[in-house]
């Protein structure tokens, strides 16, 4: 049985002009087994990782990682995007068992 | 270790135990006074990049176990159908300043608690609930979200009346010297802090910034756990989290950082 | 094994047990493990990446090894004629080189993502960034890690 994906957490600007570069933060919860830890009789602990990050804007993409062991537990993620209108961005973390979180954002134009 | 302490006691411990003078007060226990009268916080041995992760409510991964929290007090749990929000309303109200007056006597048990144990008062005796098991995930959600509520509010434990005694106990616990290394929880952090243990810099060892999200466990710990690391690092025997001697140690530790801000939850290497 | 891959004069540095990407001009001298330029190659192949426009931040001395933070930036105006494809980051000493693969698109109007990486020992965080345009640069900065005192 897979380690919990838990609750990610993302944070964009609430009003955002068309042609501004927002900044998009992502924080999830997820204990990224290495695969090199021993258990205490010394077997060693299956690798447990979130593989796969995504990120698209109205179903095209803009940005996705590929991780490995060597992101730390809990995942940060963050980078830029260029807002040219309002919409819908969908967030898809997914881990070694192919299991995925979900999640979507709504970017509003400020006035 | 009960050995040691009665030779530094027989030895005329007011020399040896460290920098704990006592002044009379007429008619009550003299009050202690603090080897560190104004103490650092942690977050002052910590690095920019640290400090970073931790004054930022986003990215501070601790969160993630606020939010647990946050959840589980609104979550009826236990027979008797109630969550926490069903007495206690509103946390972020109700749990204001809680954290900074923890650990507590409580008259009904008799001895100092603390705030997991609480907790766990309130769900075994209140909610017809489990007991969260000391150091949990759960337990720590609970507390760091119980805690937050008292960020940068002053700490402020009582330990007078009948209180006392278990500070007493705590105090004497700080001044014990353990383990194979042979070194009171004062070696380090009342001696040598600000001085490099090998690259780690000491801390003077405060509790406000409990539960932390500690960098090498990557997770949230509660302060007991680090306690137990800490006897370990030492080469000695720890009590177990949540045993008597913790507690009182616990106690006498947030005395120690009296007038410190809460910064639960914190992140510490 | 690995003198096919990698020409005459890596497989002779790799004969000394040390491996240099060797095309690199100017960082002959920069040695890496053999992993990492194993790992390199994997991805770019044969191609020569250039020193520059690829900048990481990461702290000079890290708290703790499990939680590092980095920052990738690529120099980019991130158009669809000009843009960054890809950025690949290698830890060059950690058990297994590879940290990430950051996918970017135009869409992002900037060449940039922050992360947090577990680094098991000091060593040199390297990014490998892939143009639109087939162009590579490389960039790398060494993190010191260090063994906590109170048994880490």
């Amino acid at each position: 049985m897979a380690a919990p994906i838990g609750q990610p957490r993302v944070r964009l600007p609430s009003q955002v002009k068309a042609g501004e570069v927002i900044e998009i933060r992502t924080l999830i919860s997820h204990i990224m087994e290495t695969g090199q830890r021993r258990n205490q009789e010394g077997q060693i602990i299956p690798r447990d990782i979130i593989k796969s990050f995504r990120c698209s804007f109205e179903g095209q993409p803009v940005f996705s990682m590929d991780l490995h062991p060597a992101i730390s537990a809990n995942p940060y993620i963050a980078f830029p995007f260029k807002v040219e209108r309002a919409g819908n961005l969908e967030f898809t973390w997914t881990n070694d068992a192919g299991e995925e979180r979900k999640l979507t954002q709504a970017i509003r134009l400020a006035a | 270790m009960a050995r040691r302490a009665a030779w530094l006691i027989g030895a005329g411990a007011a020399a040896v135990v460290a920098g704990l003078a006592v002044a009379q007060a007429p008619g009550s226990a003299p009050e202690p006074q603090r080897a560190i009268p104004n103490p650092e916080s942690g977050r002052n041995y910590a690095t920019p990049e640290t400090l970073a992760i931790q004054d930022d409510d986003f990215q501070n991964p601790a969160f993630l176990w606020v939010e647990e929290g946050e959840q589980a007090w609104n979550h009826p749990t236990g027979t008797a159908g109630q969550s926490c929000a069903s007495c206690h309303q509103d946390a972020t109200v109700s749990m204001r300043g809680v954290r900074a007056r923890y650990p507590a006597y409580n008259a009904a048990k008799g001895r100092v608690v603390t705030l997991e144990q609480q907790v766990n008062i309130c769900r075994t005796e209140r909610m017809g609930a489990p007991e969260l098991r000391v150091d949990s995930r759960e337990l720590n959600a609970m507390t760091s979200f119980i805690g937050l509520q008292s960020r940068g509010m002053p700490m402020n434990v009582d330990i007078s009346g009948p209180a006392r005694p278990f500070f007493d106990r705590g105090e004497e616990f700080y001044n014990t010297r353990r383990g194979q290394l042979d070194m009171r929880c004062g070696s380090c952090h009342e001696d040598n802090y600000g001085r490099s243990l090998r690259a780690d810099l000491l801390s003077q060892g405060m509790s406000n910034g409990f539960p932390t999200y500690r960098l090498k466990e990557q997770r949230v710990i509660s302060l007991q756990f680090r306690l137990r690391g800490c006897v370990n690092d030492v080469r000695g025997e720890p009590p177990a989290m949540g045993s008597e001697e913790f507690t009182n140690l616990e106690f006498y530790l947030a005395w120690r950082a009296q007038g410190l801000p809460v910064e639960t939850p914190s992140v510490r290497r | 094994m690995q003198a096919t891959t990698l020409g005459r004069r890596g497989a002779l540095a790799a004969a000394a047990g040390l491996v240099g990407l060797s095309l690199l001009p100017k960082a002959a001298a920069a040695q890496m493990e053999a992993a990492t330029a194993a790992a390199i190659r994997r991805i770019i192949g044969e191609r020569t990446p250039e020193e520059g426009r690829v900048a990481l931040r990461l702290p000079p001395i890290a708290e703790n090894g499990n939680t590092v933070p980095l920052t990738v930036t690529v120099e980019s105006p991130m158009t669809a004629a000009d843009h960054v494809k890809a950025v690949h980051v290698f830890a060059d000493k950690n058990p297994t080189p590879d940290v990430a693969t950051f996918h970017l698109t135009p869409a992002m109007g900037r060449a940039q993502a922050d992360t947090r990486i577990r680094l098991g020992q000091t060593q040199d965080v390297i990014a490998v960034a892939e143009m639109s345009d087939g162009k590579l640069y490389i960039g790398r900065a060494e993190v010191k890690v260090t063994i906590g005192g109170c048994g880490g």
